[in-house]
């Protein structure tokens, strides 16, 4: 095993260029995905949490069940849509990045959207009736929850990150795993694999480990430091 | 300050026409007639569960009664003309001073004006040397008093207090009180609830007593105090009211 990973360090220690260019895409299609999510789900979530319609409850347990989407039927369905015969074939956007962030972004969005949900429901009741009081209504009452809870969000934003940016199958399908235009870590690496070069598998795996690593670490300090600091 | 109030078209008396609440089949409140005029100083009392808490949300607007009405003397009453401070008050996750600038921008101040009366609001009550800390944090005598002075920033003509002081010191309270007093002398109109008896002598101009939901007696302190017609209020003066 000490091959594989003397040529990872080497590839890494380098600054590999092709490496390099595998990494930034992969960021690149997953933080937009990620922010793409953020503007859809924490108001949409928020909303959820303030209105009272027929039917809520079903919608609830969608956006929940949704939270366990398998990759490859959200790659598939983003497939359908953008393949040449599909609604928006017309944009030619299969096999980009593009593609591939619209894909994660429906795969991070229930996350989001049912995390959001069940925060600002829980803070609603604390603070519904002193809202009020200051003259705040449900809608302009929104922003104020959702700043309000901004520690435990971040535990949800995190967690579609790290969803995002482990997954496979949805940016295979919809990307295709292009060399230089469409190829990610966690697509290099199945590659790699099956090629049986493992160097360049190994080097991908340990920096999307490192990540994982320094941004769950980055999160949960701010937590701390803003539970001792917010209260 | 006072001249602003003036302008403002009078939101008082309000009428409370036979009102009542009830909740899942279940009457907590019913049957109160009650006047408050302008420049009033009401203390409601009663038990634990009487209903003064309920008997506030009903008054202030955050419930609406299922029994009877509530009326105020302009057709629509502004919520912004009314502030509550809440038996346990929700501060804001960010500082004493966001927290009192937050019902200012709700209101539309420009900033400069919520800036100025920011800075006057944590002089008056002392919250300067907090003014940059999260609010969260402070103690509870100290989150009591910026409550009270959120309140008093949004230049309500009315203000209820729902036990303003229960879970403060004596010399904490002593502040809260002198405040509240204050604000009387301003012109703001005071319905507040208590469980110390020596307060509501203090503060009260009149006394409604609540029992089981019920307002069994609405007088004048003084008369009040001197020795009430009904037995439940005898009875908790003497300090053996059972619920
Ligand atoms: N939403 C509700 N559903 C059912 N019962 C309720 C509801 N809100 C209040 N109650 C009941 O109504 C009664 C009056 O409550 P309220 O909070 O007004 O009492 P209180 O006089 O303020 O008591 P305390 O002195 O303990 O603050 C209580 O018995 C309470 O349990
Ligand atoms: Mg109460």
């Amino acid at each position: 095993m000490g091959g594989p990973f003397a040529t990872a360090f080497s590839l890494i220690a380098s600054g590999d260029p092709a490496l390099m260019q595998i990494i930034g895409l992969s960021l690149r299609v997953t933080l937009t995905a990620v922010l793409m999510a953020c503007a859809v789900g924490l108001p949409l979530g928020a909303a959820l949490a303030l209105a009272r319609f027929p039917g809520r409850g079903a919608v609830i347990v969608v956006f929940n069940a949704l939270m366990g989407l398998p990759p490859v039927v959200a790659g598939l369905i983003v497939y359908l849509m953008l393949s040449r015969s599909g609604p928006f074939g017309s944009l030619a956007l299969l096999f980009t990045p593009t593609a591939m962030i619209i894909a994660q972004t429906l795969l991070i969005l229930p996350i989001v959207i049912s995390l959001t949900r069940s925060v600002v429901e829980d803070l609603w009741a604390e603070y519904r009736e002193q809202l009020l009081s200051l003259g705040a209504g449900r809608l302009r009452a929104v922003p104020t929850l959702l700043w309000d809870g901004r520690v435990s969000l971040l535990t949800g934003v995190l967690a579609g990150f790290g969803r995002a940016s482990a997954e496979v199958g949805a940016v295979l399908i919809v990307g295709g795993n292009i060399a230089g235009h469409t190829r990610t870590m966690t697509t290099a690496i199945t590659l790699e694999t099956a090629r049986g070069q493992l160097g360049l598998a190994v080097a991908l795996g340990i920096i999307l480990l490192t990540l994982t690593l320094t941004l769950n670490a980055i999160a949960w300090g701010a937590g701390q430091w803003a539970r001792g600091r917010l209260g | 300050m006072k001249i602003a109030r003036d302008i403002a078209p009078p939101i008082l008396p309000l009428s409370l026409e036979d009102m009542g609440y009830a909740v899942g089949g279940k009457t907590l409140l019913s049957g109160i007639t009650l006047r408050i005029e302008a420049g009033q100083r009401l203390v409601v009392m009663g038990a634990n569960g009487a209903g003064k808490s309920l008997f506030l949300r009903l008054c202030h607007g955050l419930i609406d009664p299922t029994q009877g009405r509530r009326r105020w003397a302009s057709d629509e009453a502004r919520a912004e003309a009314q502030a509550m401070v809440f038996q346990r008050p929700v501060l804001l996750r960010r500082s004493v001073a966001a927290n009192l600038d937050y019902p200012l921008a709700l209101k539309g101040l420009p900033r400069a004006a919520r800036r100025e009366t920011v800075a006057r609001t944590l002089d008056r009550f002392g919250l300067n040397d907090l003014a940059e800390r999260p609010a969260r944090l402070l103690s509870g005598g100290e989150q009591q008093r910026l409550a009270l002075a959120r309140a008093w920033a949004m230049r309500p003509q009315v203000l209820f207090l729902d036990e303003p002081s229960s879970a403060l010191d004596p010399s904490a309270t002593r502040i809260i009180e002198e405040m509240v007093a204050q604000f009387s002398d301003e012109g703001i109109t005071i319905v507040m609830t208590t469980h110390d008896l020596g307060q509501a002598r203090r503060l009260a101009a009149q006394v409604a007593f609540l029992h089981r939901g019920r307002l069994i007696e609405h007088r004048p302190a003084a008369e009040f105090f001197a020795g009430p017609e009904a037995a439940e209020a005898r009875a908790f003066l003497a300090g053996d009211l059972i619920w």
